[in-house]
């Protein structure tokens, strides 16, 4: 199983599953990170511990333990 | 201060026929408060970053023959309550009666948007699109067909530039037409199987002819999405029975067609589909435009995974040079202005009594923290430049695995950095922290950032004791090691009082933004006529207290002892020296002597003379009256030294070094003021928290200054 936090920089990918559930899983989807989402890692902050997404036009940050909850594949 | 409500402009009167209450609403930082600015006279606080406004501000302003009401409610991604601002908002919407929602949406990025629109056209409210930032999508080759958009969603869409106020008029024009004209029905279509569903449950409440405000398919949307207001509004209805078999099947089925076992995810796709097709639609992008935005490319250096820190700091190093280099330019002219004010203004007043009050209380008192002015201005600018850039948000990523060591939150960094300005703001900005126990851990850690009251005491004892080459970088090293306590008492307290298990750290970075002049210098202005305002008012009165607690009770018998001392002198140094002791033995008798010497013994080990003690006992007041304190008690002390008169002079003469370390450790980390502690209680919730931070912050501002004092001791 790959998770977004497997990821590398300029990487693409597509969210298979939210691993999650109640207010993060609602505080993702309201972010756009949703099933069948396309995500473009853009940058991680010093020793991996937060990075930066792409969705759609908007960018987010998120801590690598969220980022682990996100199944994803590469596209 | 904002409480619950605050109304800007009372001149426009709200009880008219023609009153119109307009609810404000949009996902984080799309420019709703400068929306409200522009179309009415108000001032509200404008950044670049999400969790601006997070109490909801209410503003009047007339149009032709309308009054508005506008309500601008704190930004919110979706109908979550996932932090304390967005409840505020759903709340509002849910519960408060008003005529009509303008939607705030960013046209840059409308299918992101679109998520709060397409929950709020199902809450059977008229409903008007505000297409904000039409300038900025028009630069970034964006068109959006609003025409066409508004007869596909059936509610109006209108383009509109906060910033350059084009089509306010049309927005205004179109509230008020929605407002005359009967509601119609927005046209939100779901997919397929969700429609059935959806019909089904719609034929069955006209079957039993169920009365209600809302339309038949507004509950069944709401039905099959959990909403548990209109399930308990059901629940009492003597259809429920026959209607909980039909929920339960078509929830199964929803679920099954959008293979999740969470409604609420199935209909955040519903929607998102929708969107996406309006979006295809109506938006025209020139595809041909590069794949990286300036956004990505400034991005690349700033929160670059070596440098971004570094470079952190050399900003943070550069603001605090130049408070002081730049602010010390206009320093002198601000003193001499006074000490000159001072000697025309007694020159006129014969009474001996009133001239001191006037001269050595109140001039002198408010002199001394009008000369910070200057100081308070550039560092405002800083704090400006930092939220209207939209740099703040990417610190708060820079610094988030950081913080997460000391059990801090990434966002927590919003609310600390706003603390360099003013801790009220500060302790007000701690509501985007979702989780209650992260909230009270930066409420707690807030008042160790410096703020920009404290600024004068350290600009003080920095210039008595450094060159000033040297003075901005001790500014610089004070302000940091104060961030770098906090960060050690969070994890004490994380440690010890808030365990418990973290909250998630998701964050929108927003595009990176030219800060206008004119929202800079108003800002700044504002701030700074605040803290002009406070000198000429509570810092003045302050002072004048201070000159009369030190100037009594007169003792007439040691006055008379040493007038026939200084009459018998046999030189003039003799007499110079009397003159001297006797004002520093009346001094020490007065009320606030008295004081300062009954608690001298507590701050001796520190060491602090009695004057110090007091100085720091008046700061629980408001951090501005030390320095003011300080000048009353030392222009009527000993000091008559003609060539260094000015206070800086007066300390480095007086105290010494170690003491000095230590009075600025105390000031550092104690109580920040009498009014940002009320703020402090009501976010607090609870006014116990109140006594854990007085007792928290004493303790360690006693030890801290303890341990710096005999540190300094041992090194001199």
């Amino acid at each position: 199983m790959k998770t977004l936090l497997d990821c590398k920089k300029a990487c693409v990918v597509k969210v298979l599953k939210l691993n999650t559930k109640g207010d993060l899983k609602q505080r993702l989807i309201s972010f756009g990170i949703m099933k069948e989402t396309t995500l473009e890692v853009l940058e991680h902050a010093p020793a991996k511990s937060t990075i930066e997404v792409k969705v759609g036009k908007m960018r987010i940050a998120l801590r690598a333990q969220e980022a682990e909850l996100i199944e994803v594949e590469k596209i | 201060m904002n409480t619950n409500e605050n109304v800007i402009d009372s001149k426009a009167c709200p009880i008219t026929a023609n009153h119109i209450k307009v609810a404000l609403v949009g996902q984080p930082n799309v420019g709703k408060s400068m929306l409200i600015n522009s179309v009415s006279n108000a001032h509200l606080h404008v950044g670049n970053f999400s969790g601006v406004t997070v109490d909801k501000t209410e503003v009047l302003f007339d149009y032709q023959e309308y009054s508005f009401t506008v309500v601008d409610l704190p930004g919110t991604y979706a109908f979550t309550d996932y932090t304390i601002e967005e409840r505020v908002t759903h709340d509002y919407l849910c519960a408060e009666d008003y005529d009509i929602i303008i939607n705030v949406v960013d046209s840059t990025n409308l299918e992101k948007n679109l998520q709060l629109t397409s929950e709020l056209l199902t809450m059977s409210k008229k409903v008007v699109i505000a297409l904000n930032m039409s300038d900025e999508a028009q630069k970034e080759n964006i068109e959006i067909d609003a025409e066409y958009m508004s007869e596909l969603i059936g509610v109006p869409c209108v383009k509109v530039s906060a910033v350059t106020k084009e089509g306010i008029e049309t927005l205004i024009d179109a509230v008020v037409q929605k407002h005359e004209n009967p509601r119609n029905k927005p046209k939100l279509v779901f997919s397929e199987p969700v429609e059935e569903e959806i019909a089904q449950i719609v034929w069955y409440l006209d079957k039993h002819r169920f009365e209600s405000a809302n339309t038949y398919r507004n509950i069944a949307i709401n039905l099959l999405k959990n909403n548990k207001k209109t399930y308990a509004k059901l629940h009492d209805e003597p259809i429920w029975t026959e209607l909980q078999p039909i929920l339960i099947e078509a929830s199964k089925h929803i679920e099954l067609h959008h293979d999740s076992d969470d409604i609420k995810e199935a209909f955040a796709e519903e929607y998102a589909s929708f969107n996406r097709g309006v979006v295809a639609e109506v938006v025209k992008q020139d595809t041909k435009q590069e794949n990286t935005t300036i956004t990505e490319k400034i991005d690349s250096v700033l929160i670059h995974r070596v440098f971004g820190i570094p470079i952190f700091l050399f900003f943070m190093w550069l603001l605090f040079q130049l408070t002081f280099e730049v602010g010390a330019i206009p320093m002198d002219y601000i003193d001499a202005f006074f000490i000159w004010f001072g000697d025309t203004i007694g020159a006129t007043i014969a009474n001996d009594d009133i001239r001191s009050l006037v001269v050595d209380g109140v001039i002198a008192g408010v002199g001394a923290v009008v000369l910070f002015v200057p100081n308070i201005i550039i560092l405002f600018i800083g704090i400006a430049l930092l939220e209207s850039t939209g740099y703040m948000s990417r610190v708060a990523f820079l610094l988030d695995g950081f913080f997460h060591k000391f059990g801090l939150h990434g966002q927590s960094f919003i609310p600390l950095v706003t603390g360099f300005g003013c801790s009220i703001p500060a302790y007000m900005s701690a509501r985007i922290l979702k989780n209650d126990r992260d909230r009270l851990l930066t409420l707690f850690i807030i008042g160790f950032m410096s703020c920009g009251a404290r600024l004068p005491v350290y600009v003080l004892f920095a210039g008595a004791f450094f060159s000033p080459e040297m003075a901005g970088n001790i500014l610089f090293f004070i302000y940091i090691s104060g961030a770098l306590l906090g960060l050690l008492a969070a994890k004490l307290l994380k440690l010890t009082a808030f365990k418990g298990i973290d909250e998630p750290f998701v964050m929108e970075m927003p595009k990176y933004r030219l800060p206008s002049f004119k929202l800079i210098w108003h800002t700044v202005l504002t701030k700074t006529m605040m803290y002009l305002k406070k000198a000429g008012t509570y810092i003045a009165a302050a002072s004048m207290l201070v000159w009369f607690l030190s100037n009594y009770p007169h003792n007439l018998a040691l006055e008379e002892s040493y007038s026939t001392k200084i009459e018998m002198a046999q030189t003039q140094d003799e007499k110079v020296a009397l003159e001297n002791k006797l004002d520093e033995v009346l001094l020490e008798q007065s009320y606030l002597g008295t004081v300062g010497k009954f608690s001298e013994p507590i701050f001796a080990p520190l060491g602090f003379d009695w004057k110090m003690s007091v100085a720091l006992q008046t700061g629980l007041a408001a951090k501005e009256v030390v320095v003011s304190t300080l000048g009353v008690l030392y222009s009527l002390g000993a000091d008559v030294d003609q060539e260094n008169s000015s206070l800086m002079g007066v300390i480095s003469k007086n105290i010494s070094f170690a003491s000095a370390v230590a009075f600025i450790v105390v000031v550092m980390i104690y109580l920040p003021c009498l009014a940002a502690s009320v703020v402090f209680t009501r976010e607090a919730g609870h006014v116990k928290y109140f006594f854990y931070l007085l007792f928290f912050t004493s303790l360690v501002a006693y030890v801290m200054a303890f341990i710096a004092y005999h540190i300094t001791l041992l090194l001199l």
